[in-house]
């Protein structure tokens, strides 16, 4: 028997605290993240009515944590999902296909990979300017080289398998094998390559929007908020601790569950082997 | 030198398979690697023909340019009189209907992620055919036919026995009923007493489907068990080529005899003198040395000497270069 | 002449809580100074486990749960794990049927059989590099004053399984057990390697345990053979009796499994193969009373899906 899981249920565990966080919001909060300001309760300590207590503008911290998290987890899922499509098409395809197109390929992740991805992000924003949609296209550019390098070497291995020829012989076309046969045998790897990017995209937009290019405010972002909060410090710290134990707690969770999967699908295949 | 086969269902002629080796993007010297050198053989409905020969010998090339898995350099290979390669050649659709082939290792011929219903249905399902229940009665009927039941379609690769995944890769193969199946190494990976049912089957299942076989082996006596002729091919030429019993009885290639003398054979205990005989030296027929002479690595990458297979017996021919 | 390796009631299995899953059930053999003994099996049948037991080279779970190993008189179950490194390699010494991993791949092949010299027999590096091209020589390796700066994987499979019985016999180890030794090789390479084997071994006096699933390799070099079906000795004879009469089911059923070179020229033509396994699953009265039980491996994927192998 396996020992237990730790990874995969508390990272499990505190990705599904965000996530319930985020979809229920408007069940868990009856403020508005937005227009509920009131200067009368600017920066009011965490109490039995603000929970995590209130900005400069008398917003209710624990609302716009709660509708951040939207923020974060639709950046954080949208931009892997656009990262994986991208690094599985090439990826796979450079494999299979070898020649030219392997090393064009080979050339380009080599180049994204040297690039400063923080970098690479600023670069595509300055020129789609700031807004959710520019962040998700500018973070779905930038982070697929890992993806694209797993993808390639799963399918140089899985490249020679007798059920690879077979199905060549049997009629299917490239395309189709590519995404029937080699695809759904590289699920594990690219499953966890994919937690661990949907963390590091949080990270991403926090630090962008924190810079004054990802989300601009008064719409909450965890990354904007803790801009917002800067000047606050002395005077109201909750309003940086908590957005920062947002994105935190987020992080970890994904990057768990990221290893938790891992571990799961590992042995797990091993022994159903036997 | 044609082979001598009055309209075979499938001919080889003059095949030839080089590898460029050593030339990327900026080497200099570019070698060739002559895997097939001007292989001639030609498949009779309803025969077994087996290539054997040593790792390297070009047999697994030669078997994957006639499954279009591999592109000849040049040659022909022809389908009931019909190029199947080159510009001419079938798409793949048409192609899997031609032949099919069972693989070597059982453990990685299916897609662990698929049940066998799926493995075998799916082709068909590629191939036009939509109707669930003719489906599902194709599956079924060709799981019986390899001797497994029905209920085991729903089940997952590793849920099966070395033997009984080797039974699933002949099913598939047999699903889209090709004329020709290419079986590699069909037994080497399993077991002793597996082995002989699976040759059992296969041997019936040529009776039954009216199927032609083209075997690639090392295991010369799985391959005197099943073939009727014999192809021998050492470093990418047919050295020898024959009946059955001809190249068993009377090997005549130093190579071939080699190949016979050194297998380790259980019958040598009990009849010591056999494995005598098989070393006894034969010599060429008059006017001709064999060719190639001695049994070392020749140059791979060098292109053969000239020579030709000269006959010497009804159907049996031996390459020589003249004296 | 007392037998220089003589295995009691050899248990071998993976003791649980309750109770003991068994894999080698009651092996008993014995082999004589300079004698080659054939231990053969099917996959499955515990004949590696068997010998790997024999120098305690077993990986927990498994154990050796009861018997004992008689090694020159001395139970090799109770010599300490020094004791017992030391017995490895100077006086039973072993190779395997893959050399590419058996072989240190950043190692000179020169360097790991030297290392046997220098670890075993004390001698300066270079004496012992010295020895080595020696002992490339004996196991026929060409040009061995240049090899022996070579490495595994600039060598061809042959020639790694020579390194491999040049390591093992560098010693003079009083038995040597060959684990399937040739199945990674071509059919000619084979051949040379074997009959390598059984002239070194027979020039020094040295025994052979050897192991293998092919009854044609057992039958060109052994002796004397052990059959092994499902973890038990079935059979334990002279070579030539085993062949020209085999007493058990199994061991009949291996034989007739096998497509013979020179079956199909007589007068019956092509024999129809032996199927053992509906011998197996046929328990008749006859079979019980030779131990024959079908294989009830505890994971064995047959019977959960049922039907033949």
């Amino acid at each position: 028997m396996r020992g237990f899981n730790f990874n995969l249920w508390f990272g499990g565990f505190l990705t599904l605290v965000v996530v319930i966080g985020a979809l229920f919001a408007p069940l868990l909060t009856s403020l508005d993240p937005v227009y509920d300001a009131n200067l009368m309760n600017a920066e009011l300590p965490p109490d039995g009515e603000f929970w995590f207590g209130t900005d400069e503008q008398g917003r209710d911290i624990f609302t716009r944590v709660l509708y951040g998290a939207r923020i974060s987890l639709t950046v954080g899922v949208v931009s892997q999902i656009i990262n994986s499509v991208i690094g599985l098409a090439l990826g796979i395809s450079a494999a299979y296909w070898g020649g030219w197109w392997d090393d064009l390929v080979n050339g380009l992740t080599n180049v994204m990979l040297a690039i400063p991805s923080l970098i690479f992000a600023l670069a595509i924003m300055a020129i789609l300017g700031p807004g959710l949609l520019s962040l998700l296209i500018a973070l779905g550019l930038t982070n697929w080289s890992w993806t694209c390098r797993i993808a390639r070497s799963s399918t140089l291995s899985l490249k020679g398998q007798g059920y690879v020829q077979a199905a060549q012989t049997l009629g299917y076309g490239d395309i189709r094998i590519m995404a029937t046969q080699l695809l759904p045998n590289m699920v594990g790897p690219i499953l966890v390559i994919s937690t661990l990017g949907i963390g590091a995209a949080v990270l991403a937009e926090a630090a962008l929007s924190f810079l004054g290019l990802g989300i601009r405010p008064p719409f909450p972002s965890w990354g904007s908020m803790l801009t917002n909060a800067r000047e606050l410090i002395a005077i109201a710290p909750w309003a940086t601790i908590f957005p920062g134990l947002a994105i935190f707690v987020t992080v970890l969770g994904f990057n768990l569950l990221g290893d938790g999967l891992r571990d799961y699908l590992d042995p797990h295949m091993r022994t159903r082997e036997q | 030198m044609k082979d001598s086969v009055a309209n075979p269902i499938l001919d080889i002629r003059d095949l030839h398979v080089h590898f460029p080796v050593g030339g990327q993007f900026l080497s200099r010297s570019k070698r060739t690697l002559h895997a097939v050198s001007g292989v001639n053989l030609a498949l009779a409905e309803g025969e077994c023909l087996s290539i054997v020969g040593e790792s390297g010998c070009g047999k697994s090339t030669t078997a994957l340019a006639v499954m279009g898995l591999q592109e000849p350099t040049s040659g022909e290979i022809l389908f009931e009189g019909n190029s199947i390669i080159g510009e001419n050649a079938p798409d793949r659709m048409a192609r899997a209907r031609i032949a099919q082939m069972v693989f070597q290792d059982p453990y990685a011929s299916l897609n662990p992620r698929q049940t066998v219903y799926r493995s075998l249905a799916a082709p068909l399902r590629l191939h036009g055919t939509s109707a669930k229940s003719e489906i599902e009665d194709r599956v079924a009927d060709i799981l019986k036919k390899v001797d497994l039941r029905p209920e085991h379609a729903t089940r997952f690769p590793h849920e099966f026995s070395g033997g009984q995944r080797q039974r699933i890769g002949i099913a598939r193969a047999l699903i889209l009923d090709p004329r020709i199946l290419m079986l590699d190494e069909p037994v080497s990976a399993l077991d002793v007493s597996v082995r002989a049912q699976i040759i059992n089957l296969l041997l019936d299942l040529q009776e039954d489907m009216s199927l032609s076989f083209v075997m690639i082996s090392h295991d010369l006596g799985v391959v005197e068990h099943m073939s009727d002729r014999v192809a021998v091919m050492y470093f990418g030429q047919i050295v020898e080529l024959g009946p059955w019993n001809a190249i068993f009885a009377n090997p005549t290639h130093p190579y071939t005899r080699k190949l016979i003398a050194t297998i380790p054979d259980p019958d040598t205990v009990l009849h010591p003198d056999r494995a005598v005989a098989v070393g006894k030296y034969v010599a060429p027929p008059a006017g001709y040395r064999f060719h190639p002479q001695s049994v070392n690595r020749p140059d791979v990458y060098a292109a053969p000497e000239a020579s030709q297979l000269v006959e010497i017996g009804p159907g049996h021919v031996v390459r020589c270069q003249p004296d | 002449m007392t037998p220089l390796l003589e295995l009691k009631g050899l248990h071998v299995g993976i003791p649980a809580r309750r109770k003991t899953f068994e894999i080698v059930s009651d092996v008993s053999f014995s082999i004589m100074p300079g004698e080659a003994f054939g231990l053969v099996g099917e996959s499955g049948s515990g004949k590696s486990l068997t010998a790997l037991s024999l120098i305690r080279l077993l990986k927990s779970p498994l154990k050796v749960t009861a018997g004992e190993i008689l090694f020159k008189g001395d139970d090799l179950r109770g010599l300490s794990d020094r004791a017992m490194r030391k017995l490895r390699g100077e006086r039973i010494a072993m190779i395997f049927q893959e050399p590419m991993t058996a072989l240190n791949p950043l190692k000179t092949v020169g360097r790991q059989i030297a290392e046997m010299f220098v670890l075993h027999q004390g001698k300066s590096w270079a004496e012992a590099l010295k020895m080595a091209v020696d002992a490339l020589a004996d196991v026929k390796v060409p040009a061995p004053e240049e090899r022996v700066r070579a490495y595994p994987f600039q060598m061809s499979g042959g020639m790694r399984q020579r390194v491999m019985i040049a390591i093992a016999l560098a010693c003079d180890p009083d038995l040597l057990i060959a684990d399937e030794p040739t199945t990674a090789l071509d059919v000619t390479v084979q051949d040379e390697v074997l009959k390598l084997i059984a002239e070194l071994c027979s020039a020094r006096g040295t025994a052979v345990l050897l192991i293998s699933h092919d009854l044609g390799v057992i039958a060109n070099m052994c002796q004397r053979v052990g059959v092994m079906y499902s973890g038990r000795l079935v059979e334990e004879r002279d070579t030539y009796d085993v062949f020209a009469d085999p007493q058990h089911p199994y061991t009949k059923g291996l034989l007739g499994a096998l497509p013979r070179l020179g079956s199909r020229h007589g007068a019956a033509g092509r024999q129809r193969l032996v199927d053992i396994d509906s011998l197996i699953t046929d328990k008749s009265s006859l079979l019980e009373k030779f131990y024959f039980e079908p294989r009830h491996a505890v994971r064995d994927p047959r019977l959960r899906a049922g039907g033949p192998p």
